[in-house]
């Protein structure tokens, strides 16, 4: 079994505790063995973009020394925002005087030494490649309509673009490849309006009609994501009069096709083969 | 903004745009005034200024750009920032401008803690709008 | 961590000590609290057990050579030469209000009364401020993904002094989220101890009323020789 160390997240171990249980059971099934960090901290969940604020580095690069600890040069991540911020910041220390400094900062542990890759779980399943993975789907999703709504942190910025920031088919692939039929819809790569939920919950209301609307045109029967920041304001800012699509994580819809979990109901009854369970 | 522009050498080089230039790492000249980010910005209906208003404002020294509600309604999606022809990373533009006004211990968004929110969504919110 | 040379510290005469700026001298060997008596000061706040437990006289400090901030309580420190300290008598930090039994033993409850929680940056100042040598940021950490029981268990020490909550640059009120955390482990999480019921039970039908009467009834000399042959419990 091949081994891998993996960085859960905040999110992962409340709100978000199901992405976690169907991804690990999913990837046990396809042969790895998934090891969580001993210990880790907080991810940031938004990146700073401000030149000079080494401090928002410290939690992240911190989680790097975590797994540089454990002999790693990779950490798998579920949550698209650690992905995202975890993969910047291992990139922003790339600047010798940036890590220099951040590095004597934390006097209070061993000094970072670069060579830690972030990936994403989207990412790692496109490394087993298709041919495997549908080898180990038994339960193929037939006659779902999926789409697959990648958000922001995915996708943006190019540096740590899991593929096209503006066409990407890596998660159609994967809907595909779990017998589903992948849906394409104008609004899949825009803005949920991530954290503004707590100061401009209005905002981001107007953006979710935008996204359900948008998703319930192209005939999407259920969404896939990978952040759980957008799964709750899909599911909580939804305005009246959008249409109610359920949102699901990756790791699930993939924990499904591999017999690993049970298929809800509600996705149960619109496969053609009818199957549930 | 101004309603007539009067340009000096002493306005186009005025601290408070270095000092932008130094918190973004970006370049505001850069800008042709395309409008590209403003078009696809999902925010735009809500800002007093475009995303590329904000940077014309930045290019003319106009110290107006630093009352714009515009950087607090910007959720930093890049959407922007991965279109830009000219490369300018305009969502860290959006960033300076709030931090300019944050480590002055100012933030004109309120928070309205008004039920239960995931920590994803409170560490997004806490890190970028308030001091 | 570098280590930084600290000169060697003599055992016994006199030491020199800043105290809010101003040079005393004081014998080595003094706790940081005996030190400020010695110097003059009276203690009428920011002092109370003096044996490690009350958490009342936190103190920070810097030596010389060295640049890190220093804390912990002046009754367990001794003075050392060169020393520059100030106590900080009290932390002003907001308890918010709850009422624990409505209250649910989940991260959002945390979160919820003490939002703040959620600017932690993961810096670590907070561990290493920690006179208890408590796991403090990891407790943060446990609160943010909602493990109550963790954060109760991380936190069964803290002696809320106050001085992670001093030198936290995310403004969190640290010691009152951590009783918050253990209240709500006492009341919801943690097991069950089925003798105290019991106990209860026994006191509310008065099986120990006449044991009671008796005693208030005592003398001082019969109640002294009572006490002196009581049942001590084996170590």
């Amino acid at each position: 079994m091949e081994r891998i160390l993996y960085f859960p997240g905040c999110a992962l171990k409340d709100q978000a505790r199901g992405y976690e249980e169907a991804s690990l059971a999913a990837l046990a099934k396809l042969g790895y063995e998934v090891k969580e960090l001993p210990r880790w901290n907080c991810c940031g969940t938004v990146y700073s973009l401000a030149q000079d604020e080494l401090m928002r580095h410290v939690g992240p690069v911190r989680n790097l020394i975590r797994a540089q600890e454990e002999g790693a040069d990779e950490i798998l991540t579920l949550c698209s925002m650690c992905y995202n911020t975890l993969r910047r910041s291992a990139r922003f220390v790339e600047d010798p005087e940036s890590l220099r400094r951040i590095n004597a900062f934390m006097d209070d542990e061993p000094d970072y030494r670069g060579g830690v890759e972030v990936v994403h779980l989207v990412q790692f399943l496109e490394e087993i490649g298709v041919e495997k993975l549908a080898r180990a789907v038994v339960r193929p999703l037939h006659g779902l309509r999926l789409a697959a709504y990648y958000g922001c942190t995915l996708l943006r910025p190019k540096e740590v673009a899991v593929d096209h920031p503006d066409r990407p088919e890596i998660l159609e692939r994967l809907v595909s490849t779990l017998g589903a039929e992948p849906v394409l819809f104008p609004e899949r790569v825009e803005c949920c309006g991530a954290y503004l939920t707590v100061p401009r919950p209005d905002i981001v209301r107007e953006r979710v009609g935008e996204i359900l609307r948008s998703a319930g045109l192209a005939g999407a029967q259920a969404l896939l994501t990978a952040c759980p920041l957008c799964k709750f304001n899909l599911e909580e800012r939804r305005p009246l009069g959008a249409p109610r699509i359920p949102v699901f994580y990756v790791g699930e819809a993939l924990a499904w096709a591999l017999g690993v979990r049970e298929i809800p109901a509600e996705i149960g009854k619109l496969l053609s083969t009818g199957v549930t369970g | 903004m101004a309603g007539e522009l009067s340009l000096s050498r002493a306005r186009l080089e005025a601290p408070f745009v270095r000092k932008v230039e130094e918190l973004s790492g970006q370049n505001p000249y850069a800008c042709y005034q395309c409008g590209k980010c403003a078009a696809g910005c999902l925010f735009a209906e809500h800002m007093d200024l475009l995303p590329n208003q904000v940077i014309r404002l930045l290019q003319l020294g106009d110290e107006a750009v630093l009352q714009a509600k515009a950087p607090w309604v910007c959720a930093s999606c890049l959407a922007c920032t991965v279109r830009c022809p000219k490369g300018v990373d305009i969502a860290r533009i959006m960033e300076a401008l709030r931090q300019m006004a944050l480590r002055q211990g100012l933030s004109p968004v309120q928070f309205h803690l008004d039920r239960e929110y995931p920590q994803i969504a409170l560490v997004g919110a806490y890190r970028k709008v308030t001091p | 961590m570098d280590e930084v040379e600290v000169k060697a510290q003599p055992k016994t005469g006199m030491v020199t000590v800043y105290i809010m700026g101003q040079a005393y001298r004081v014998p080595a060997g003094l706790t940081i609290l005996k030190a400020l008596e010695y110097a003059g000061f009276r203690l009428v706040r920011g002092v109370g057990c003096r044996g490690g437990f009350c958490g009342a006289c936190a103190t920070v400090y810097r030596l010389p050579g060295d640049y890190r901030l220093y804390a912990d309580l002046a009754c367990q420190t001794t003075v050392k030469d060169g020393m520059y300290l100030a106590m900080l008598p009290s932390t002003p930090a907001e308890r918010r209000p709850y009422d624990i039994r409505k209250a649910k033993p989940r991260g959002e409850t945390l979160l919820a009364l003490y939002p703040e929680l959620a600017r932690c940056v993961a810096c670590n100042t907070c561990t290493k401020s920690c006179p208890q040598k408590l796991e403090v940021m990891e407790a943060v950490q446990a609160a943010l993904r909602g493990d109550v029981a963790k954060v109760a268990e991380l936190t069964f020490d803290c002696l809320s002094c106050g001085l992670c909550t001093m030198r936290c640059p995310a403004e969190i009120p640290h010691y009152h989220v951590w009783q918050l955390a253990r209240r709500l482990y006492g009341a919801y999480l943690a097991p069950k101890a089925e003798h105290l019921a019991r106990r209860v039970e026994e006191i509310a039908a008065g099986k120990f009323d006449g044991e009671l009467d008796r005693l208030v009834r005592l003398g001082k000399e019969e109640l002294r020789e009572l006490y002196k042959a009581r049942e001590i419990e084996p170590e």
